[in-house]
């Protein structure tokens, strides 16, 4: 074990770093251009590449590349430039190429304000590219987790074939902690193919749905394309079957793997009246206010979201049926508290106290929305 | 254009600009060439954030601040729109850094050229993305460190050269500039002011905070940038290239790099191959 002090977004590097990410192509944007400054000075001695591109476009689709060539592959932005990466993530998985993107949210939209922190982008992790996709989205709440989560979303990205977002917001990019780092962490690989080149079909999900990645420049001739293909990779052409196929596939292999990807921790949800719903930087105040609020009597709990997407439906359900209220919080105009009201479904009360004047939602203004649904409930 | 015939009208002024900037004052120039008769297209970078942050508002003409990638696109709209309304004597100007010129923003210039509405398209040319902490750009210089290219680790390249890009799109007026040199850029700002299609000015300005050097010495920096031979003042018009000012007296490369920290990392090898380089270089857009 070492113990370091590090920003949030160092330790997203050091996470990458060590779980194998070995390219990153870059463009610099506050509050994450210290990702790419600090992959610039760390990967070459490793063996690595790190590529300033031109603009974020290029910056995701050199990531793809890389990918494709049987690199574990990143990068990482905030709001403007997340908005330009959106098409090639949209490639990335289509394609099945593993990746991260790493978005530290700053407050939008458009230029906004770039060094003040939001969670305006939630919404666009999940829908920023069109189409049906799906979408794996961790979000972190600490230094020491935006390690792990790094170090998680490499390894998803590897073991289903597909692009994963971290999404870090300013204060935690920038946020300085003590972190105990692990000797050593959990490296996953993609699957790669044992059959021989004849028999390849790059897109034949296999049994978990997740087909074998042979890199490009191994022999094996395919197609990674990002029309809708069969399993050969093939345009569809007007086999409509093989479309809904490839869609079904698509979404499947993750919604199969809701135990690897779907991430969450609650405190007090036996014993609680009313559960605060957070993530990221939020729930740190969230916590706070918790406590605060059991110290005076009050019921209750804390249910923290570390996987934004796939959303936790089923165990918001469960929660919002044992209890009166939940409480969102968020700092955008409440953009998750209407997937929470979906869920919970009417089986509780859903309230929500969001900020988003790119000030940081305080333990205070979570505690005095608490006393509210308490007056309320008098 | 002469001294006493500059404008004494401020229309950019009390920005929140480092001590010492030469990007700023190579807008407040501009303005008094083009008068309060101009709109302005900024995208992100210095000019826009120093000029963005209330009370102050340096600008006294229009502006919009403009996605990074899309400056010169949207001079192309707001130029078309003038013309449809019958408003063409209206300046229409861009004003983008290196890197919202020469890497995210060159497919927009490049459509914009081609498309061929009537603009002026000036690139402050600080051999940086200044804004967000001085990372390399195409236009930073072979040899200079930024913080995507720490220490010995500058990328092998050399400076894009904008201006034979620009000229290659046939561009019926485009110049090179340097700050340190007033009267030559503004003759250039009012030369592409009468031309009735796009054009392009590249003015090189020195960057105290990224280049480092003293604020009280960025017009020092860019004579000597000049007269070593880093930067040359050009015009092309009519297809042709010429150079519209020679200096003197040649100063030796190393002198302009020992006046900074950027070129600091490198050995007197690589300066005097620089230097090598320099000499051999033929006439203006010459390959
Ligand atoms: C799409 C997008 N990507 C990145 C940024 C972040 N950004 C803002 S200003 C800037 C640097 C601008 O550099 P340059 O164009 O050279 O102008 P300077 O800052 O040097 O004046 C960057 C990278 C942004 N605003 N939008
Ligand atoms: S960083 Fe350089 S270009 Fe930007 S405001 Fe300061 S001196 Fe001017």
């Amino acid at each position: 074990m070492t113990t370091m002090v590090l920003s949030g977004n160092e330790a997203c590097v050091e996470g990458a770093l060590r779980s194998g990410v070995r390219f990153f192509a870059g463009y610099p944007i506050t509050p994450s251009s210290e990702i790419a400054e600090e992959m610039a000075r760390r990967l070459p001695a490793l063996g690595g590449k790190f590529i300033q591109m031109e603009d974020e476009l290029a910056s995701m689709a050199a990531v793809v590349g890389a990918s494709l060539a049987g690199l574990k592959a990143m990068t990482a932005t905030s709001g403007p430039g997340f908005s330009l990466m959106q098409e090639n993530i949209g490639m990335a998985v289509m394609l099945e190429a593993p990746c991260v993107v790493v978005n530290v949210q700053r407050a939008g939209p458009s230029t906004g304000w770039a060094t003040w922190p939001a969670q305006g982008d939630v919404m666009a992790a999940r829908w920023g590219t069109h189409g049906d996709h799906p979408a794996i989205v961790l979000t972190p709440w600490s230094v020491k987790e935006s390690f792990e989560l790094t170090v998680r979303a490499v390894n998803l990205a590897e073991r289903l074939r597909t692009p994963v977002i971290l999404l870090s917001d300013a204060i935690i990019g920038r946020l300085r902690e003590k972190v105990d780092l692990p000797p050593s962490v959990p490296v996953v690989d993609r699957p790669r193919p044992a059959m021989a080149p004849d028999h390849y079909r790059p897109y034949a999900g296999g049994p978990d749905g997740v087909p074998p990645m042979a890199d490009f420049g191994t022999g094996y001739r395919w197609y990674a394309t990002t029309t809708t293909h069969n399993e050969r990779g093939y345009p569809v052409g007007v086999d409509a079957a093989a479309a809904e196929g490839l869609l079904k596939r698509l979404h499947s292999k993750i919604h199969d793997h809701q135990d690897e990807v779907v991430l969450t921790e609650g405190r007090w949800l036996e014993d609680s009246e009313v559960v605060v719903v957070a993530y990221g930087s939020v729930a740190r105040s969230a916590l706070a206010a918790v406590k605060q609020a059991r110290s005076r009597g009050l019921k209750a709990g804390l249910l923290r979201l570390v996987t934004l997407w796939p959303f936790p439906s089923q165990l918001i359900s469960q929660v919002a049926q044992r209890i009166r209220g939940l409480l969102v919080a968020e700092m955008n105009m409440g953009q998750m508290v209407e997937k929470v009201r979906e869920a919970s479904c009417g089986a509780s009360e859903v309230w929500s106290v969001a900020r988003f004047n790119g000030q940081y939602l305080m333990p205070e203004q979570i505690l005095d929305k608490l006393e509210e649904v308490r007056r309320a409930w008098r | 254009m002469k001294l006493k015939e500059v404008s004494k009208e401020e229309l950019y002024r009390c920005s929140y600009g480092c001590a010492g900037c030469a990007s700023v004052l190579a807008l407040r120039l501009t303005l008094k060439v083009l008068g309060e008769n101009s709109v302005f297209v900024v995208p992100a970078g210095c000019i826009s954030t120093v000029s963005a942050y209330y009370p102050q508002a340096p600008f006294f003409v229009p502006m919009t601040v403009m996605a990074f990638a899309a400056t010169a696109a949207a001079l192309s709209g707001i130029s078309a729109g003038f013309k449809r309304r019958g408003r063409e004597d209206i300046h229409v100007v861009g004003f983008a850094g290196d890197g919202g010129t020469a890497d995210i923003g060159i497919q927009a210039l490049s459509g914009a050229i081609d498309c061929g509405y009537k603009f002026i398209y000036i690139c402050y040319d600080n051999e940086a993305y200044m804004n967000t902490g001085i990372q390399r750009s195409g236009l930073t210089p072979y040899g200079a460190t930024t913080t995507t290219t720490p220490g010995r680790c500058f990328e092998n390249r050399p400076k894009k050269d904008m201006l034979r890009i620009v000229a290659d799109h046939g561009i019926p007026y485009a110049a090179t500039a340097c700050i340190s040199y007033p009267l030559d850029f503004m003759r250039k700002v009012e030369k592409a002011s009468k031309i009735n299609g796009p054009t392009y000015i590249q003015v090189l300005v020195p960057c105290p905070t990224g280049w480092g050097f003293a604020p009280d010495r960025a017009i020092e920096l860019g004579r000597m940038a000049v007269e070593s031979g880093m930067w040359n003042l050009l015009e092309f018009e009519n297809g042709e290239f010429h150079t519209t000012y020679t200096p003197r007296h040649k100063r030796p490369v190393a002198e302009y790099f020992e006046a900074q920290t950027r070129f600091r990392q490198l050995s007197p090898e690589q300066v005097e191959a620089i230097q090598r380089e320099i000499d051999s270089r033929g006439a203006p857009g010459s390959s």
